[in-house]
């Protein structure tokens, strides 16, 4: 390796070092601090896979078993840890199996980089083996991307790639890299991005937007917020906090939402949308100021939109100017990032209780808790409910665990009942709805959060879109604790049938394999629950475990999730049962 | 706000880089926005690309369109303008059979009323060009149909805005 040292542009001294494209690759991630990478080997890409081998004291590879793993893995690890979670895979079939995992990342905007290898150079457009245009796939799931033929670009490509997934509203990037690029040899040196002349990240905040929401929200009687992921993602928690406390305003959270304070902080009034509570929807229509804080009035959060706060003036706290207006018109919308602008108007908002206001959302939720919530989760029919089951993991948990879901009446129950103490602690496929989402997005946070309980809570639906993950669990010795809730159906799929196709239950009842054999096969302790009695310890036992674990529950095969908007509907038509 | 569809033209100054078109039709794909026409070209700035694109569309929903395209990373600037606010041109082309040019009298007063020029003659064929107006270049379609034409194309819309743009004003600031 030669050393040799070169003036720059800038006239200061860069060192370069001839090295290869592939070992550049490698260099980059190191440089932008990657510690951890999840992937999957392949012809196109192996030149990087041998650099991975020289400097496997640096970055950790984890061969997931399935690309969709190696994307849903990085994306655990991003949301749990806020840094930018890395997947790489080979040409072809390796980039195509990204995307799902792509798309997810870029709804809910996932800072992620995805490497893919490319055929030679000169066989681009050629049809060649493995060779597929996958710059052209994932240009409309991707925040950006990019197509690298020529070693020396590589530096500059990667470092753009992980500037724009972090930056401003995170997202998923893909830089593509022709094997002869990989394998050409070029003068290294390496300077990370801070602008890009055409990407205004964050945009500026317009203090006369900020005075104008004090104002709104000072004159309000009855005001409301409906917070998003955006609170989490700019690191806005404790001025977001300040501000609610301070004017005494009842909060509710959007799915991504969820964990940003605690679940039960007082003004926490719980989740809004098609299966949220009962309250925050109903008064969502009663309300007169509705502060929306770094969400994005997705269809099922508003429901049918012309009915959806219409007496209302609308304050929208936003990173994305194209959010502003998109879906629901607002009087004042507040640009910028969301820790920056709730921080300027903290001085200027008055101290409140709203105690009447409260009041409303108290009793609504007395009586969302005796029609629902007793039920589920302090059951007294027979059959195990989803309910009792997540309660039993707060018992053990003390709320302190990170919940990751999979897509489901499984993940919209543990959305509603899992407590949180910490942010970060909902991690859950909420955009895209992504099935086979949760296992490999566990072990993606348990690797991020070593320290942290993570337990991962899947339908038996989804669990086998991405049940090959346990062999990864079992290879990274990742100790997650895997719940399936077993109901042998795809239970929302089976629930909408019951509701609307008049219990003609197509395709959605499930045959299932020995799941505990399966579990075991890879090594993971398993244990299966079929009745209430053994429920708590089983529960206690996996909590315990200082290793992986997986528990099968056994639970009603025809439990439904309340309360419920059905679509088209208003958020105040809530259905109870 | 506008909820009638009306023709928009939007004017995109971006990066000049591989890929971006992909991502700009895509948005329009996407909502199923038909584009009327489209044009690129470098623009008055070095390094600077220009799209041009004409839609039919209610102004609210251009709006949004625009706030979707400028999100793109390599997107500079959007704008949007009614047909009042520019000043535009359309290009068309007329390939005609020689013999016509010199047979049929009619013809050449064409030519000469609808002020297009002749780029070429040969033995064969002649070829006109027009520029203007849509409807002016589709009027002289029309007259020399009649005739036959032997191939016919017309470009995109190229504009520009009466109001200035001010792209160098903010790449300045951009470049702060
Ligand atoms: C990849 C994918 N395919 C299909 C769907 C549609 N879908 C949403 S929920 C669901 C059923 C999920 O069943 P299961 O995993 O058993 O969970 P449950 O609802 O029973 O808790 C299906 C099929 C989806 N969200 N994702």
């Amino acid at each position: 390796m030669e050393t040799q040292t070169i003036k720059s542009k800038q006239n200061t001294t860069k060192t370069t070092e001839r090295i290869s494209g592939s070992e550049a690759i490698v260099r980059c991630l190191i440089e932008e601090g990657v510690k951890i990478l999840y992937g999957y080997p392949g012809g196109a890409i192996m030149p990087v896979y041998d650099e991975l081998y020289k400097y496997q004291d640096k970055i950790h590879h984890v061969l997931t078993r399935h690309e969709q793993g190696a994307t849903h893995s990085a994306q655990g690890y991003a949301r749990i840890s806020g840094e930018v979670g890395v997947a790489m895979a080979t040409s072809g079939p390796g980039a195509t199996n990204l995307i799902t995992g792509i798309a997810d990342a870029q709804i809910d905007s996932t800072p992620m980089v995805c490497i893919t290898g490319q055929v030679f150079s000169h066989l681009l457009g050629s049809d060649a083996f493995q060779e597929t245009d996958i710059v052209g796939i994932s240009t409309p799931v991707t925040k950006w991307n990019c197509q690298v033929a020529k070693a020396a670009d590589i530096p500059e490509a990667m470092a753009k790639a992980f500037y724009i997934a972090r930056s401003g509203r995170p997202g998923p990037v893909l830089v593509d890299i022709t094997k002869d690029a990989q394998m050409e040899m070029f003068d290294f040196s390496y300077e990370k991005c801070t602008k890009i002349r055409s990407y205004v990240p964050v945009p500026k905040t317009d203090f006369s937007s900020v005075e104008a929401a004090a104002k709104l929200i000072n004159a309000a009687k009855k005001p409301l917020v409906v917070w998003g992921q955006g609170v989490i993602l700019s690191k806005a928690e404790e001025a977001f906090k300040a501000v609610i406390e301070k004017a005494g305003i009842p909060s509710a959270w959007t799915i991504l939402g969820a964990s940003a304070i605690p679940t039960k902080h007082p003004l926490n009034v719980g989740m809004v949308g098609m299966h949220g509570n009962y309250a925050p929807n109903v008064l969502t229509n009663e309300c007169d100021v509705l502060i929306a804080i770094g969400m994005r009035f997705d269809d099922r959060v508003t429901g049918k939109l012309d009915e959806y706060a219409t007496q209302a003036k609308v304050i929208h706290f936003e990173i994305d100017p194209a959010e502003v207006d998109k879906n629901v018109k607002t009087d004042v919308a507040v640009l910028g990032d969301a820790k920056a602008s709730l921080e300027a108007i903290l001085p200027l908002i008055n101290k409140n209780s709203h105690t009447d206001w409260h009041q409303k959302f108290k009793d609504l939720y007395a009586i969302e808790y005796e029609k629902v919530i007793k039920d589920d989760i302090h059951p007294t029919k027979e059959g195990l409910t989803m309910g009792e089951v997540l309660n039993q993991i707060n018992i053990y948990s003390k709320g302190d665990a990170a919940i990751v879901s999979d897509v489901g009446q499984h993940q919209m129950i543990a959305c509603r009942y899992a407590e949180f103490n910490k942010t970060k602690s909902n991690i859950t496929s909420g955009g895209l709805g992504t099935m086979g989402f949760g296992l490999p997005a566990a072990i993606g946070a348990k690797m991020a959060a070593p320290d942290r309980e993570v337990v991962s809570i899947s339908g038996d639906g989804g669990y086998q879109m991405t049940i090959q993950e346990l062999g990864t669990i079992f290879q990274q010795k990742a100790a997650v604790k895997v719940v399936v809730l077993n109901n042998d159906f795809l239970g929302m799929v089976r629930q909408w049938q019951q509701l609307f196709f008049d219990k003609r239950y197509a395709s959605t009842e499930m045959v299932n394999p020995n799941f505990v054999a399966i579990a075991e096969g890879y090594y993971i302790k398993a244990r299966k629950v079929t009745k209430r009695e053994d429920l708590a310890e089983a529960v206690k036992e996996m909590m315990e475990s200082k290793e992986a674990y997986f528990l099968e529950v056994c639970v009603e095969k025809e439990g439904n999730v309340f309360p419920m908007i059905p679509t088209g509907a208003s958020v105040s038509d809530i259905r109870l049962a | 706000m506008n909820t009638e569809k009306q023709l928009f033209t939007i004017s995109v100054y971006t990066e000049n880089n591989i890929g971006l078109l992909n991502r700009i039709s895509a948005i329009f794909q996407r909502r199923h926005i038909n584009i009327e026409s489209l044009n690129i070209s470098p623009s008055e700035i070095v390094g600077v690309a220009k799209f041009t694109i004409v839609v039919n569309m209610a102004e609210e929903s251009v709006k949004k369109i625009i706030g979707q395209i400028e999100k793109q990373v390599e997107v500079i600037k959007a704008y949007y303008h009614d047909q009042d606010e520019i000043i535009y041109q359309i290009s068309g082309l007329f390939k005609i059979k020689s013999e016509l040019l010199f047979e049929e009298r009619q013809i050449q007063n064409i030519i000469k009323e609808s002020n297009a020029r002749i780029v070429t003659v040969n033995k064969e064929f002649f070829v006109l060009e027009k520029s203007g107006k849509k409807e002016e270049i589709v009027t002289l379609y029309n007259k020399l149909s009649v005739f036959g034409i032997m191939q016919y194309t017309r470009s995109g819309l190229i504009a520009v805005t009466k109001e200035e743009m001010k792209i160098s004003a903010l790449l300045e600031t951009y470049n702060n």
